[in-house]
């Protein structure tokens, strides 16, 4: 434990503000290169990650155990949120037979 | 240590590249198991033993396990048939790399954090974690479980089968 906690002072905080921004980047290009909604999920996940993360990092540098609450919180509605886009995907599935983004066009104008 | 975290870091960025570029949404699946893995050790070395443990257990645990019974279900194990445009996809990759530099460029104005307070190694830890959980944030605790209800309620609601065919394009 002892070791742990003094090897976080070694890392700057801005390398884990890279890791987090490069995380989020690679979603962001995930939801926008693919057309399968199921991979546009997982990529939402990731970075609802890269976020929770940034939090952890901040809040472990600031010695505040409210970053880590909130990390938390944010969990609890990432797995709302994925029930919830889970079963999207199904009716999307039971009525257009397809999963593809493309055929769901229709909320664009 | 920091060796230790320079390796975790190039695990996730590549499975995570992978998650994007894999054919097949199985593999998918698995790398950004693998990616969300290496998060719960980043989480462990920021001494933030409670948050790896319910990442594990909520993220690569449930959430992944229900991603991959919907594949499963809806027999989703295809390789991919139709891509985006060409166009579309340069694109993508372009926006993503120049929303990385922005930020990078971004933060990199930011002053350096300073710690408030020393270092503590106990700040992690599901004693200290769910003290403040249940002294500060209880009543955002007991009303996350209303969200949890309406989630549910609209999961189900969206399971059902509905009559209504005219959405076929």
């Amino acid at each position: 434990m002892k070791d742990i906690s003094s090897a976080i002072q070694l890392i700057p905080l801005e390398h884990y503000i890279l890791l987090s921004v490069a995380l989020f980047s690679i979603g962001l290009m995930g939801v926008l290169f693919r057309r399968n909604t199921i991979i546009i999920l997982m990529c939402i996940e990731l970075m609802f990650n890269s976020v929770n993360l940034l939090v952890t990092a901040f809040a472990a540098y600031h010695s505040d155990p409210s970053g880590q609450v909130f990390v938390f919180f944010i969990m609890i509605v990432a797995a709302a949120e994925v029930a919830v886009g889970l079963s999207i995907l199904v009716m999307m599935k039971r009525n257009v037979d397809s999963v593809d983004i493309n055929l769901l066009n229709r909320l664009k104008w | 240590m920091a060796f230790l975290f320079y390796m975790l870091s190039a695990i996730m960025i590549i499975s995570a590249l992978f998650v994007v570029f894999s054919k097949n949404p199985v593999d998918s699946v698995i790398y950004l198991i693998i990616c969300f893995i290496g998060m719960a050790g980043q989480y462990i070395l920021l001494n933030a033993q409670f948050l790896a443990v319910v990442h594990v257990i909520v993220y690569t645990g449930a959430i992944m396990v229900l991603f991959l019974f919907v594949i499963m279900l809806l027999n989703l194990n295809k390789e991919i048939i139709v891509r985006k445009s060409k166009v579309t996809r340069i694109s993508a990759v372009i926006t993503g790399g120049i929303f990385f530099l922005v930020m990078v460029a971004a933060t990199r104005q930011v002053i350096e954090i300073h710690p408030r307070y020393p270092f503590s190694g106990t700040v992690g830890l599901v004693s200290e974690v769910g003290k403040t959980l249940f002294h500060e944030f209880l009543l955002p605790f007991e009303i996350s479980s209303v969200l949890f209800i309406s989630a549910m309620i609209g999961a189900v609601m969206f399971g059902k089968k509905d009559e209504v065919k005219n959405f076929k394009s």
